[in-house]
């Protein structure tokens, strides 16, 4: 197309563009600007001043919700609860999700029956799921402790008991998202052309190494998928908290968005719940930008 | 030959032990559930515990129903569920239309500030939200759950993605024929996007109907609760009458169940295209 004649029908499309584009946009633009941009902008805001929201008034305190939450024992416990059960998740479940999809994506008998079996959890609420393990975990009559029993092994008071609380959701958490991450991995290790495998084979490359040098680097991208957003999502746990333990006991599972909730929702400090999502924010920003930089590394090896 | 069958042999069981012993471990939950709705409360509580009722106890089903609205739950999360993700599918395609082909002026701009919005959590944003709505009135209503949650980036995201895989080739002789730059979406366009676009409604659904934090805050009466809602109050309101609260969860969850086993491959197809184009 030269140029000369193209600049007339070049802005008749312009013009077309901008309008179409305007009226496809304005819905998204709309609700980006009023719920997005705009609670953003107040929660920043709000995190700079009290506020109980029931009174109008709302001074200005500087940095002082900051300050307070970091001095406050029960922050930093709730910070250290949501590292332990997050390092516990990410890091329990990804090496398994991966060794399942390692067997699972190969011809098999039972095939079918091992993949609905292991995804089935992930499509179940995580509500219900929750109301189902705090009966497993029940401390006298649930099925955990009813095999410990006839075992003759120690019975935890799981949910009940302090130092059992945590690692409890932690397993309840593992189990219903293994299968969500394995597909995700099949879907990976299936996307690996075969000419690679086919090529190591005539090399005499052993399993090990054809996993060593093909699949471990070709299949970082998924790696890398996986561990950014179950790092995020597990740093947002909520609902298991809520409804297995409200938090307890002795705030062993008040994990960081249980603690802000509660000050938000309970304690009606606006302000200062506002500060805890802003420092939850920072953390799940520095988190994925180093898990981000890692993991492309691993892709241009 | 023998020695080699043995070994083959022997590979299968050390695959296959494992394999079927964590399978029995996904599905026990599930089981004990069902087993324990089926029971009365003696029974619920005996030592050791049996697997197969000896008197099947059909009551708690009807004491689940009746002592909560369970189906107005469903129907609930399925109003809001529903409506939000024509929503999101709505908005995301004319979104990643304009992105993946018109001019648009900072579109690029525009592009990257949305998506970049995605990094910001949910909890961020939830109580300037939650303050809005309080003027707004739309406190315990089902706008005040669907209305927030009508764009999300990832939708805008993926479609974008597919838009701009598809040869513009195909439009030109549309174009010629004088088709407008929105019907060349609809004629053109969308019937070449149903894979991607029945993923992301699958993928948007699941995540609205399971999203329990945002109700949890905005709903107040029992009448309007989601499914996910009503049983977390109803684990509350029940204590310890296990065997009725897991009828009550039975009914929550076997009918998405069925559903996921009847539909296992598109369902699967959704999940990873979703998952993986990030």
């Amino acid at each position: 197309m030269s140029p000369k004649t193209a600049f007339g029908f070049k802005s008749a499309i312009r013009r077309e563009d901008f309008w179409t584009g305007l009226l496809c946009l304005s819905p998204t633009l709309i609700i980006v600007a009023v719920f997005t941009l705009f609670p953003v902008l107040f929660s920043f805001y709000l995190s700079f001043h009290r506020w109980s929201i029931l009174k109008p008034e709302k001074p200005f305190v500087g940095l002082d919700n900051y300050t307070r939450m970091l001095s406050a024992a029960e922050f930093w416990q709730a910070l250290q609860n949501t590292v332990v059960y997050t390092v516990g998740v990410v890091g329990i479940e990804t090496p398994l999700a991966l060794l399942l999809a390692l067997a699972l994506s190969r011809k098999l008998r039972g095939l079918t029956f091992y993949r609905t079996a292991y995804f089935m959890p992930a499509v179940t609420s995580t509500i219900a799921i929750a109301v189902v393990w705090t009966w497993l975990y029940n401390p006298q009559y649930g099925l955990f402790n009813d095999f410990l029993r006839l075992l003759g092994l120690p019975e935890p008071g799981w949910l009940v008991d302090p130092v059992w609380a945590l690692p409890a959701i932690i397993i309840m958490s593992i189990w219903k998202n293994v299968g969500y991450h394995m597909v995700i991995f099949v879907a990976g290790l299936q996307a690996i052309p075969d000419v690679y495998y086919e090529a190591a084979s005539i090399d005499g490359a052993n399993a090990w190494r054809r996993f060593w040098h093909i699949t471990w680097p070709l299949l970082m991208p998924t790696t890398g998928f996986v561990l950014i957003t179950n790092v995020i999502f597990s740093f947002q746990v909520f609902g298991p908290v809520y409804v297995m333990t409200r938090g307890g006991p002795m705030r062993s599972t008040t994990v960081i968005v249980y603690y802000l909730y509660q000050r938000a929702f309970e304690f009606r400090e606006m302000g200062y719940a506002s500060a805890v999502a802003w420092v939850l924010f920072l953390i799940i920003l520095i988190l994925t930008v180093i898990q981000f930089r890692y993991t492309r590394k691993g892709v241009e090896l | 030959m023998t020695v080699k069958k043995l070994t083959s042999w022997l590979a299968g069981l050390l695959l296959h032990l494992p394999l079927l012993g964590g399978a029995i471990f996904m599905l026990l939950p599930f089981l004990w559930m069902v087993s324990s709705s089926l029971k009365d409360n003696a029974q619920v509580f005996q030592f050791p515990p049996q697997w197969i009722p000896q008197t099947w106890v059909w009551e708690n089903y009807k004491a689940a129903w009746e002592s909560v609205p369970l189906g107005q739950y469903y129907w609930n999360s399925l109003v809001v569920a529903g409506l939000t993700t024509l929503g999101q599918l709505a908005t995301a395609t004319l979104a990643a239309y304009v992105f993946a082909r018109l001019w648009f002026p900072g579109k690029d701009v525009i592009f990257l500030l949305i998506l970049a919005t995605m990094m910001i959590p949910e909890q961020v944003k939830m109580i300037p939200t939650f303050i809005m709505l309080k003027t707004f009135n739309w406190i315990d209503t089902y706008q005040g759950l669907i209305v927030p949650a009508l764009v999300h980036p990832f939708g805008i995201f993926m479609l974008r993605q597919f838009f701009l895989g598809i040869p513009k080739e195909l439009e030109d002789a549309a174009r010629m024929d004088g088709c407008s730059r929105l019907g060349i979406l609809f004629r053109i366009i969308l019937p070449l996007s149903r894979a991607p676009i029945s993923a992301l409604a699958v993928f948007v659904f699941l995540f609205q109907w399971n999203s329990f934090l945002w109700p949890l805050i905005v709903l107040n009466t029992q009448e309007k609760y989601t499914l996910q809602i009503g049983l977390a109050m109803l684990r509350d309101e029940l204590g310890t009458n296990w065997p009725v609260l897991m009828a009550a969860t039975s009914l929550a969850t076997i009918p998405l169940i069925v559903l996921f086993l009847a539909a296992q491959k598109q369902f699967i197809k959704g999940i990873t295209l979703t998952g993986l184009k990030y």
